[in-house]
């Protein structure tokens, strides 16, 4: 089912034992400096450059430190990092030593969602193979002196757990609770450690970009959004699957590819992404216009938006950890509103107030999944309002 | 709980919490491990495993009720969990869920009378290009169809047939 585009840089040849075993002969620094170069961002979903958090994490003091991967994969619509999980497992592990060896970790851990619970047992396998060629432990990968293990955390069913501080609180056994940034992992992390916490795909992608060169893969993507990213493609299209496309591809693009051509809107980011529509595809999906994770979700001509906003909204509602108000209350609240605007009982006045509402849970939420809870409201809402307002009877 | 049975889950949870050398960061993993075998998280095993942990019960508490997948009511031996989010919601899953409930007679929340099924539903499983999805413990089906439904139940049934002396074992 899974369709593919190719050999660009994630699924391109790379042998993982050959490419450790000659990073891990080069310095630190111009590991680091490699990476800088590329210009990688977090495939996660925020974009932070990768080569700054290494070398942030790298140059922190700290008796002991860590790699953690990321693989929480709870955004609605987004299933690549499985797919690494399942395929690419060793190229993973083999991204979290060229970390660890670049920031000086002893430790990773794999924070895997509980929902992944059946991936384990390839993962502990791949992980075993791994230590018998001593690509893990000590003088880990022909590194003499270079120790460094991997072992795998499940998590229990909580979204906001993907959130790097709430993941280290849920790690050290606590409610998965975001904490207050900064200070922010890189200095105090796990255990209070210097940690560096990225997804799959960056570990992976970092890999390939040290055993390939910055300017290869800056031959792919844009000038601020080098490279390319895998999405995660699904709804209402003839050929849904993950995909490897270059950064800064448009959406109508994306669309051909994929056999979506019909759409009359996109969500491009998962329940926290924005809902692009059709007098938009012209844009591209990069960090500096149509940001993502990867999840893209496509809508047909005859799909209800409101629906799709309450689906969404629901999900909120539900996985907010309840910590801060405006998240707490605000999700709540555009919810009954959204309930309000199916019964057509909505009065304008208050759906300005939804609106402004939202306004205030992007400034005034703790953490991001409050920050971006109202997005896909705010969006439908300006590019359906008149779908939305209409009459059933009058359409 | 039986004495015997309060023993047994000390011993369970104490093997566990040596792994980590009872740091807390092994009281997830002591959890989820009570969960499987025991369905559950009773106040009982509450108090044994911030004993074990040396922690207050009310911390365990707060980390039970935080996680969707730990729960202190009794669930069935099996959980089916249906994803109810939005590739799933257009691949139809309505009529998967509608099924379900008339299979296991019973509603989303419930469970059998019989204690093996928990009837629930989930958010996004990664499965979002082949929805329908849903869970069955920890093993996963995409594309269920309301034909699908009954055939997946039965499957269960007779697993639970074959594998009736060996519960509660640490996985
Ligand atoms: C509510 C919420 C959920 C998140 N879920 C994930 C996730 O499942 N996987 C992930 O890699 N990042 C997730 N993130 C982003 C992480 O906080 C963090 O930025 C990321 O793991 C860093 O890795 P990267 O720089 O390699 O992207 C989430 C953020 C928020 C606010
Ligand atoms: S924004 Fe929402 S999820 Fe984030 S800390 Fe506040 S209540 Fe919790
Ligand atoms: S929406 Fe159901 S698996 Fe993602």
């Amino acid at each position: 089912m899974t369709r593919r585009k190719t050999d660009l840089v994630l699924f391109s040849e790379l042998t993982v034992e050959k490419a450790l075993k000659r990073a891990l002969g080069r310095e630190r620094a111009e590991l680091i400096g490699e990476i800088r170069d590329s210009g990688l961002k977090g495939r996660g979903g925020a974009g932070f450059p990768t080569g700054t958090k290494w070398n942030l994490a790298g140059a922190a003091q700290g008796e002991r430190k860590f790699v953690v991967c990321n693989a929480d994969e709870g955004e609605p619509g987004t299933f690549k990092d499985r797919v690494l999980l399942t395929e690419y497992a060793e190229h993973l592990f083999g991204g979290m030593v060229l970390a660890a060896y670049c920031i000086g970790a002893g430790e990773g851990i794999v924070y895997l969602r509980g929902e992944y619970e059946y991936l384990m047992r390839g993962l502990k396998e791949t992980l075993a193979s791994m230590r018998e060629r001593h690509l893990l432990g000590k003088d880990c990968a022909g590194k003499k002196g270079f120790e460094f293990d991997i072992h795998i955390h499940l998590g229990a069913g909580a979204y906001v757990c993907g959130e790097e501080t709430a993941l280290i609180e849920s790690l050290e056994g606590h409610r998965g609770e975001p904490r207050n940034r900064p200070p922010f992992p890189v200095t105090t992390g796990y255990l209070g450690c210097p940690t560096a916490v990225n997804n799959v795909e960056t570990f992976i992608t970092a890999l390939h970009i040290v055993e390939k060169g910055a300017a290869w893969f800056k031959k792919f993507g844009t000038s601020k959004s080098t490279g390319t990213k895998l999405f995660s493609v699904s709804g209402d299209c003839a050929r849904p699957g993950v995909y490897e496309f270059p950064m800064g591809i448009t959406v109508a693009n994306l669309l051909k590819e994929v056999g979506g051509e019909e759409a009359k809107a996109v969500q491009v980011g998962g329940a926290s992404g924005r809902c692009v529509a059709r007098h938009e595809f012209g844009s591209t999906i990069a960090f500096e216009d149509v940001s993502t994770g990867g999840s893209i979700i496509v809508f047909g001509p005859t799909r209800n938006m409101l629906q799709v906003a309450k689906n969404f909204m629901e999900f909120f509602a539900e996985e907010s950890c309840g910590q801060c108000t405006p998240c707490r209350y605000g999700t709540e609240t555009l919810l009954e509103g959204i309930k309000l605007l199916e019964q057509k009982k909505c009065p304008m006045k208050y759906l300005r107030e939804l609106v402004s509402l939202g306004e205030t849970m992007q400034i005034a939420s703790k953490c991001g999944l409050g920050q971006s809870a109202p997005n896909a409201f705010i969006s439908i809402l300006q590019n359906f309002k008149h779908e939305i307002l209409a009459h059933p009877q009058g359409e | 709980m039986l004495a015997s049975e309060k023993d047994q889950l000390r011993h369970e949870v104490t093997t566990i919490a040596k792994r980590y050398e009872f740091h807390r960061s092994g009281l997830m993993p002591a959890l989820q491990h009570v969960q499987r075998a025991y369905h559950h998280i009773s106040p009982e095993a509450m108090q044994e495993v911030a004993d074990i942990f040396q922690i207050h019960p009310a911390e365990v508490h707060g980390v039970v009720s935080f996680y969707s997948f730990l729960s202190t009511g009794r669930k069935g031996r099996f959980i089916i969990r249906l994803c109810q989010t939005i590739s799933c919601e257009m691949a139809d899953k309505k009529a998967v869920a509608v099924q379900l409930e008339n299979d296991l007679g019973i509603k989303f929340g419930e469970t059998t009378p019989d204690g093996m099924f928990t009837l629930e539903y989930t958010n996004c499983l990664g499965m979002c290009d082949q929805g329908p999805a849903m869970l069955v413990n920890d093993e996963v089906y995409t594309k269920v169809t309301p034909e699908a439904v009954a055939d997946i139940i039965e499957t269960y049934v007779k697993k639970f047939g074959a594998h009736v002396t060996h519960e509660g074992g640490e996985k």
